[in-house]
């Protein structure tokens, strides 16, 4: 039986006049990945700092295995591992070093430190270099370092900040599956706090959507498709021989179709239910051959993009995508 | 398996937090010491301390040959300046703020830079363990430094002169040493506060230099000069004004640690040093010509040493408290 191990009651913070997390309420299943969504700025690193009761909550509460974070945060330390975003090592020291001192502080010693050090050492790949000053280590290392150094600890718990930060494409293709084996293998509960939405995507169970301190939405990635979907109708994309402004043209004459527009060398029609079959009728019906028929609206970029939207978050909403149209062209 | 795994868990859990939470100030220790003695910082300042001193010790050497007066031969090495090196005791009081600084003032802000920092405080510990280490393990550095020398100095000097120590020139020399540790110390306390308050090492490194030249170089013509302005020498008032002039300038002089520390550290090494400040020749005729025993010059530098302790102590509490209600994020 899922048992609930984070609990967020109506957690706020303000700084001054600012609020930085609004009345958040959430809760994370044991075993469960969540992915905490949102623009730079939209409270998610204050959230995980109030679990953690490195920062005060305004108003509410978070507990994390029935411990309250802000009353008794020693006992959540100690069961929850924290993956910082730009988290450092001693760069003086090795990343063997580094480790144990982690060890120590979590009060283990001895045989059993070492033993657990070499074990997760060879799990993030990391034997080589152990040895080697962590000043040398480049970033995707470092960031393996520092799972390996919030695993020291065996938590039951794991909350991430960024963790892509900075980590090719090879490097995030591993610790995407080494996050789905800490969940599923090992039973931990993972949050993860990200604004990179595809990696979210593959390795979520469920994703809140965070804008302006603000949860707007919150489940599992298709279940939130079918909500837009039901709330701004259908869209679909379209291509088809001959193509551009006479489909476009075409797509405007059925009654099924409410509007359709050409963006990118693609003809995107909306309706208010799922016409698919009719339109490729209709179409070869007019004499279009088409190539190009799918529909939109079930990826989490156009997720992220509504929702931002429809929190009146435009600029937010502008930026994302333009980062996304970025990332696509690269 | 998986039940052991369980119960091994559970034991760790279970282990009284004020252990771990112990361990977790002992780990810091360590490795601040650790730190502190493999910096190259470190070397450079025993190097140059030793070196100093060496010097001193040479000149006072030189001069001592010729002399032929006082009982206190052997304290007397610390206080006599060569012809053109100065004195032991001189030499200390302008190098020893350095050391305080050059430990201290980049002890909070690059942990934060290099992001070490929220990784410390994300584990089980107290988060003051972080700044007590800090403050421990320098003050145990320069406890070592100064007693070093100090003993070093004073074994030099006895091959040299080959006249042995009294019990009480050793207790003078310890309590000298003491004073000069805690003198240090303060700029530690001092440094690391400005640490705590400026992000940046450079800062306030800046600031810790400026108000050490400043208090040890200026402060005393800044004193002259507003007693000066307050209390004119100039003219029929200025006989007058002698008396008020000088107390407020020495009193003035005293808010700098450096002058404090110079008053106490001649008067503990100079059993004829009498009094401090001011004393007419009334107070003074018919006094018989003679050493004051180690009682009287203690107390006679009692509020010194008091006052000493306090800024120490105060420039502590104030890292502390800041340190504490500081957000610590990346």
């Amino acid at each position: 039986m899922a048992k609930t191990i984070i609990e967020v009651n109506g957690l706020t913070k303000r700084y001054g006049a600012v609020t930085a997390v609004d009345n958040l309420t959430l809760s994370v299943q044991q075993g469960e990945v969540f992915g905490l969504l949102g623009p730079n700025g939209a409270g998610k690193t204050t959230t995980t700092l109030m679990l953690l009761g490195l920062t005060e909550p305004t108003e509410g509460n978070a507990s994390i295995l029935g411990v309250d974070c802000t009353r008794d945060p020693l006992q959540v330390k100690r069961r929850v591992g924290y993956l910082p975003d730009n988290m450092g090592f001693y760069p003086d020291m090795t990343g063997r070093e580094n480790l144990r001192m982690t060890g120590r502080m979590n009060g283990l010693s001895g045989e059993l430190l070492e033993a657990r050090i070499d074990e997760l050492l060879g799990r993030m790949g990391m034997q080589e270099a152990a040895d080697r000053r962590a000043g040398t280590y480049s970033k995707g290392m470092k960031q393996r370092l520092g799972i390996a150094d919030i695993l020291v600890k065996d938590p039951d718990v794991l909350i991430m900040d960024e963790p892509t930060n900075g980590v090719d494409p090879e490097g995030m293709r591993e610790l995407m599956s080494l996050i789905r084996e800490l969940a599923e293998k090992d039973g931990r509960t993972i949050l993860i706090s990200s604004h990179q939405l595809h990696q979210i995507q593959q390795i979520c169970d469920r994703v809140g959507i965070f804008v302006h301190g603000k949860l707007v939405a919150c489940g599992e990635i298709c279940e939130l498709g079918r909500q837009i979907q039901i709330e701004n109708g259908y869209s679909f994309e379209v291509d088809a021989q001959p193509g551009g402004e006479a489909l476009v043209q075409a797509l405007r004459e059925m009654d099924c179709v409410a509007e359709a527009e050409l963006s990118e060398g693609l003809a995107v029609a909306r309706a208010s239910e799922d016409v698919r079959g009719q339109v490729a009728r209709r179409l070869m019906e007019s004499g279009f051959t088409v190539t190009h028929l799918r529909q939109r609206g079930g990826d989490l970029d156009e997720i992220y993009a509504r929702y931002f939207e429809k929190a009146g978050e435009n600029d937010a909403g502008k930026r994302e995508n333009g980062k996304a149209g970025q990332r696509k062209r690269a | 398996m998986q039940a052991s795994a369980k119960t091994a868990k559970l034991a760790n859990a279970s282990a009284p937090s004020t252990r771990a939470a112990r361990g977790g100030f002992t780990t810091l220790y360590r490795k601040e010491l650790a730190d502190h003695f493999h910096s190259a910082r470190f070397k450079l300042l025993f190097v140059l301390l030793t070196l100093t001193s060496l010097a001193a010790l040479y000149g006072a050497l030189g001069s001592l040959a010729d002399s032929t007066s006082s009982e206190y031969i052997f304290l007397s090495m610390y206080t006599t300046s060569g012809s053109s090196i100065p004195s032991f005791a001189s030499f200390l009081a302008y190098l020893t703020p350095l050391v305080g600084l050059a430990l201290g003032f980049d002890a909070i802000n690059r942990e934060r830079s290099q992001g070490t920092l929220n990784r410390l405080v994300s584990q089980p510990i107290h988060r003051d363990a972080v700044i007590n280490a800090k403050f421990l393990a320098g003050s145990t550095v320069i406890l070592m430094m100064i007693f070093f020398v100090g003993i070093l100095a004073g074994a030099l000097g006895l091959v040299a002169i080959g006249v042995p120590p009294t019990g009480e020139e050793l207790l003078r020399l310890f309590s000298y040493l003491l004073l000069t540790s805690f003198y240090t110390m303060l700029w530690l306390g001092i440094s690391i506060l400005c640490s705590v308050l400026c992000k940046h090492a450079a800062t306030s490194a800046l600031i810790v230099i400026a108000l050490w030249i400043y208090l040890t170089v200026f402060a005393s013509m800044v004193a002259s000069v507003i007693a000066n302005l307050c209390y004119p020498l100039e003219g029929m008032q200025g006989y007058f004004n002698t008396l008020n002039n000088y107390q407020l300038q020495l009193s003035l002089e005293r808010t700098s640690p450096y002058y404090l520390y110079s008053e106490a550290a001649t008067t503990l090494l100079n059993p004829d040093v009498r009094f401090i400040g001011f004393t007419t020749t009334d107070a003074l005729s018919g006094a018989l010509a003679g050493y004051l025993s180690f009682e009287q010059s203690v107390l006679l530098v009692w509020p010194h040493l008091t006052c000493m302790v306090a800024l120490f102590l105060l420039s502590f509490t104030v890292s502390y408290i800041v340190f504490m209600r500081q957000e610590i994020r990346a």
